[in-house]
């Protein structure tokens, strides 16, 4: 068993929690002030995910580009993976807030969604 | 990159060989003001500049000053040229349409047994030919410009002191030579000047120019082009001078031009308002080797920090909006050196040109103009335009006028640069006037967009737009200052961007 | 000269304006009007395509331009008139504003109430005085994240970045993973600037070093940026002989400090801030001059725009009571509010003895970082709240709402005071 250290990130408070673990289970969790915080340090450590933001290539749109966003947060260790697809893809105006540019990012099962409209030109 | 009415001559197997009748070596204040004299005679004149634009070297960077002329020794060239200069400056601000203002000066005495000293300055000043210089005492001093140290002594009162827009006054000068069919080619190096047979040969790195005259009018590099055709060797020594600029908030802080008496105290800077509302505090002076060195430093804003207070109190040092620096051509005679050497004929020095070689910019041009028109026997042309306009500002005119000017030209009506209140239309007209604007510095120079308290953050990618749009380039061609001084270095997705196009292509196939 | 007239106008159209529009639009106001100099609305958030917005104000965590669309979608729904790209050239104290378009060319409208939401700016590399060449190459990291996130451009390649602010850390992960390689984040202060949550998944998280009590001593390259040295300072911020380290880069981002944009402000004589740069304002958000109110950035600056739109809310409902006749007033008696020990600044500055609302809600930014220590509130010398609070740093807004039970029998002659406490 180790014992981590990390930032708390759930609030702007940024409570310093440990937690003891061998990288698959979880041992003593100390240091957070709520439940969400014990949470997101128990998964941190043995999963840890993150929301990508990027922006996609748009054609025949008012602007040269939308911004996208992972529709939830893949596993932090897929956002080499994910940029390389979001890189990869071009869209055609027009775009919708919500509207899906790629179904399953790097295998992970997890949406590409547009995060910003864009009209034809 | 050539600007100008005429066109290219080519020669031989695709290689430029072009004859002019004078090379005028830089576009600096000094450059373009004997371009502009010249442009009054039959010529083909021909500036080479090496930057992108005009007033990129010392013209760029100094303290916009329009001495009134006691500084300068008596009977020396410097002397007679400025006070000269300073004459030509309301009729020259006129017809060009550059913004000049006699704001006075005054050179402050801390010290009562300094009193002689200033009283000789005044008596220098008026024997140089100085009009209207007066000692103020203490209290006349003081209610003159009340910003002052308490315990000023005395002041020479300079009334023909005045502030000027020097990057406008270059440019201005620049344009209308331009239009008077001077033709200006940048990014053009010259890299040697040699003697031929009645003429000159200039290496540039865009290849071989040829002139029968040349004018050296190229700065901190002066001496280097001299020594190259003559045996009369004369040394340039770059003097740095570091400068503060202060946020409009502090521009009313004093108006005069204030100067510390030179004496037990050092040098000292100066304290001034701009013509555009700023205050600028400086310069120091410091020789140096580099004559690139541009750089601002620690120790020179340390001095700078340390003595702008010693003439004018209470100096808002926390709303300094930019720091700069600027070489002065400083030649070891301390002396304007104007005319031929005697073993280069035809050869034309405008050297050591420092302080005040802004105030006598439109002096030296008139001085060699006059020279190579007796030299060439010019003949003054038909048609020559003296007057130019420059690009108008919105919101200087009465309110009529700014709305008729929007309904004619919509772009006047949107605000591109919101701290200087700086109109795409006005951005629209220094891209497409004569020796027009090609980067960010260009614009900045010619409208004041990106000069303000913000310091381009807001509009810089607006202006980049613009640039891209008009000059028909990509983005990531478009520099601060020409050059290597690209503002981005790429564009996004560029593999997606590749295979985008290539399949576009390959649909029109 | 066309002259109109709007029982509320708002300057700014980004999350503060817009916010403020919808609430006095919600409080009964018909004609509101705001007035925007970009070419739409949204503001900043249009640029901030990050995730981590509205936790408070939706229990969702949104994009910029998702959290802007859902106010710009309400605004249009509620029929809130906007002009874009108008950009307002003055105010008067009489409530007149000046502004200009294409369309319209120059033009005037006569408010009800003016609400203040400019926004704010970056500190540029001037007001830093860092010595060097001014070569291409320098961006504040705000004008980095538009070309790259709007235009689609890439400011450099090798990136050093100066401040630690949250757009800093923002860009420092972006331009990472758009290719771009951030070397270092230095921070001239012993602390983070940003919020926790972005040095923690914008630095290390792709291993980007953040050096604190560092700064950059000197600029190299005279066309495009060649390098940046950096070096330690001291408790003073003076940089250390001896420390000095060399980074090639072709890239300076600075998030060295946002300075609310009151030009405007300053102009028509609305008393400004010294600490905040923003507006004196009192609990209703409403500066020395009656009818004209101000909230977001240009108040002072904020890290989390949830509670910019709660604070434009207030702003907003409190504009329009002003517009339907509040209460009769005479003098307006206040009671001023001072940053006491540890605290830099409050917000707002005095309280109304005759209050609109029943409680008051007060932000405030420490000066420096403590650990388990307390809020308390004086009034007249005696302390009248004290709780308790395990971290508070600078980068960080703290908030306290004083109950109107603690604000009872004021005369005016009081003196309200918060400080933080050892115990």
């Amino acid at each position: 068993m180790e014992k981590r250290e990390l930032t708390c990130i759930c609030c702007p408070r940024g409570c310093m929690i440990t937690v003891v673990t061998d990288g698959k289970n979880i041992g003593e969790v100390n240091g957070y002030t709520c439940r969400k915080g014990k949470e997101y340090a128990e998964k941190e450590v043995i999963s840890p995910v993150r929301t990508v933001t990027s922006t996609v290539r748009i054609l025949g749109g008012e602007r040269p580009l939308t911004s996208v966003k992972t529709k939830t947060g893949i596993p932090k260790d897929r956002i080499l993976a994910c940029m390389q697809q979001i890189n990869g893809i071009v869209a055609e105006a027009p775009v919708r807030i919500g509207d899906v540019l790629l179904e399953d990012v790097a295998g992970t099962g997890v949406p590409i969604v547009a995060t910003k409209a864009v009209r034809p030109l | 990159m050539e600007q100008g009415s005429c066109l290219f001559l080519w020669m031989g197997q695709g290689r430029i060989t072009i004859m002019y009748d004078i090379c005028i070596i830089g576009a600096g204040v000094t450059g373009c003001a004997i371009a502009r004299e010249l442009s009054r005679y039959e010529a083909d004149i021909c500036v080479l500049e090496r930057c992108e634009d005009v007033c990129c070297g010392t013209s760029k960077a100094n303290s916009a000053i329009i001495h009134a002329g006691f500084d300068a020794q008596e009977g020396s060239l410097m002397a007679r040229l400025n006070v000269e200069g300073n004459r030509k400056m309301d009729r020259l601000a006129k017809e060009l349409d550059f913004p000049f203002r006699r704001n006075g000066s005054l050179v402050v005495c801390l010290h009562e047994e300094e009193l002689p000293v200033l009283q000789a300055l005044c008596e220098r000043g008026v024997r140089n030919g100085v009009e209207g210089l007066r000692i103020l005492s203490q209290k006349e001093a003081l209610e003159k410009e009340p910003n002052l140290q308490n315990t000023v002594a005395g002041a020479l009162y300079a009334p023909t002191g005045g502030i000027v827009c020097p990057f406008l006054m270059t440019i201005a000068l620049a344009e209308n030579a331009c239009v008077n069919g001077v033709r200006f080619r940048f990014d053009t190096k010259v890299m040697s000047v040699e003697k031929a047979d009645g003429f000159y040969r200039l290496e540039t790195d865009r290849g071989m120019v040829e002139s029968r005259y040349v004018v050296n009018a190229a700065g901190v590099y002066a001496d280097v082009f001299h020594n190259m055709v003559s045996r009369h060797a004369i040394h340039m020594t770059p003097r740095k001078g570091e400068y503060f600029l202060l946020d409009r908030r502090a521009g009313t802080h004093v108006s005069h031009t204030v100067f510390l008496l030179p004496g037990s105290m050092g040098k000292g800077v100066l304290v001034s308002p701009t013509v555009h509302g700023n205050l600028i505090v400086g310069p120091t002076a410091v020789d140096i080797d580099n004559k690139e060195g541009t750089n601002t430093t620690r120790e020179g804003m340390d001095t700078l920090a340390a003595q702008a207070g010693l003439a004018v109190r209470d100096i808002p040092l926390g709303q300094v909006i930019t720091s700069f620096s600027g070489l002065r051509a400083h030649e070891d005679g301390h002396e304007f050196i104007i005319g031929e050497p005697e073993d280069a004929k035809g050869f034309v020095d405008a050297a050591g040109i420092e302080s005040p070689g802004l105030t006598s910019a439109p002096a030296i041009g008139s001085m060699v103009a006059e020279l190579l028109r007796e030299r060439m026997d010019l003949q003054e042309k038909n048609g020559f335009v003296a007057k130019r306009k420059g690009i108008v500002h919105p919101l200087d005119l009465p309110e009529e006028e700014q709305s008729a000017l929007i309904r004619d030209n919509p772009a006047y009506g949107t605000i591109v640069c919101r701290c200087e209140s700086v109109t795409e239309g006005e951005i629209l007209d220094a891209i497409h006037r004569p020796v027009g604007a090609r980067s960010l510095d260009g614009i900045k120079r010619r409208t004041r967009a990106g000069m303000g308290r913000c310091q381009s953050g807001f509009c810089a990618p607006r202006i980049m737009e613009l640039l891209q749009r008009e000059l028909s380039v990509g983005l990531e061609e478009i520099t601060k200052s020409g050059g290597s001084s690209r503002i981005v270095t790429g564009r996004l997705k560029e593999s997606t961007m590749e295979r985008s196009e290539k399949n576009s292509q390959e649909g029109e196939a | 000269m066309t002259i109109e007239t709007y029982s509320v106008v708002v300057i700014g159209g980004g999350p503060a304006g817009l916010a403020a529009a919808i609430a006095a639009r919600k409080a009964g106001i018909l004609d509101v009007l705001i007035l925007e100099r970009d070419r739409e609305p949204g503001g900043i958030l249009n640029q901030c395509i990050h995730n981590g917005f509205g936790l408070h104000t939706f229990q969702e965590e949104l994009t910029g331009p998702e959290y802007a669309d859902r106010f710009i979608v309400q605004a249009r729904e509620l029929g809130v008139a906007c002009e874009l790209n108008t950009m307002v050239m003055g105010i008067s104290r009489e409530r007149v504003v000046t502004a200009m378009n294409r369309e319209k060319g120059m033009f005037r409208v006569q408010a009800g109430a003016v609400i203040l939401a400019m926004g704010c700016r970056e500190r540029a590399r001037g007001a830093l005085n860092i010595p060097g060449y001014r070569p291409a190459g320098i961006f504040s990291a705000g004008t980095a994240q538009r070309l790259v996130n709007m235009e689609g451009y890439l400011p450099g390649r090798e990136v050093v970045i100066l401040g630690s602010g949250d757009i800093g850390l923002i860009m420092a992960r972006r331009m990472t993973l758009e290719g771009a390689r951030v070397k270092v984040v230095a921070e001239r202060m012993p602390y983070c600037g940003g919020l926790k949550r972005n040095m923690v998944q914008c630095l290390e998280d792709y291993g980007i070093p953040l050096k604190l009590c560092h700064t950059v001593v000197d600029i190299q390259g005279r066309e495009r940026l060649e390098g940046v040295i950096l070096a330690q300072v001291d408790e003073k911020g003076r940089p250390i002989p001896g420390t000095e380290e060399a980074y090639t880069c072709d890239t300076l981002l600075l998030s060295v400090g946002l300075i609310p944009e009151n030009e405007l402000s300053l102009e028509m004589g609305v008393e400004l801030d010294r600490v905040t740069s923003g507006p004196v304002v009192d609990e209703n958000l409403e500066t020395n001059i009656p009818g004209v109110f101000a909230c977001g950035n240009v108040l002072h600056v904020h890290d989390l725009v949830d509670y910019v739109s709660e604070e434009a809310g207030r702003a907003g409902k409190n504009a329009a009571v002003f517009v339907t006749g509040r209460p009769a007033e005479g003098e307006r008696r206040q009671i001023p509010l001072t940053a006491g020990q540890g605290v830099r600044y409050t917000v707002p500055q005095r309280i109304c003895v005759e209050r609109t609302e029943p409680c008051v809600k007060i932000r405030f930014r420490v000066d420096a970082v403590f650990q388990d220590s307390y809020i308390s509130v004086y009034r007249n010398g005696e302390r009248i709240m004290h709780r308790r609070k395990a971290v508070m740093a600078p980068g960080e807004m703290e908030e306290v709402i004083l109950p109107g039970a603690m604000l009872e029998a004021c005369t005016g002659s009081e003196r309200i005071a918060i400080k933080i406490e050892k115990e």
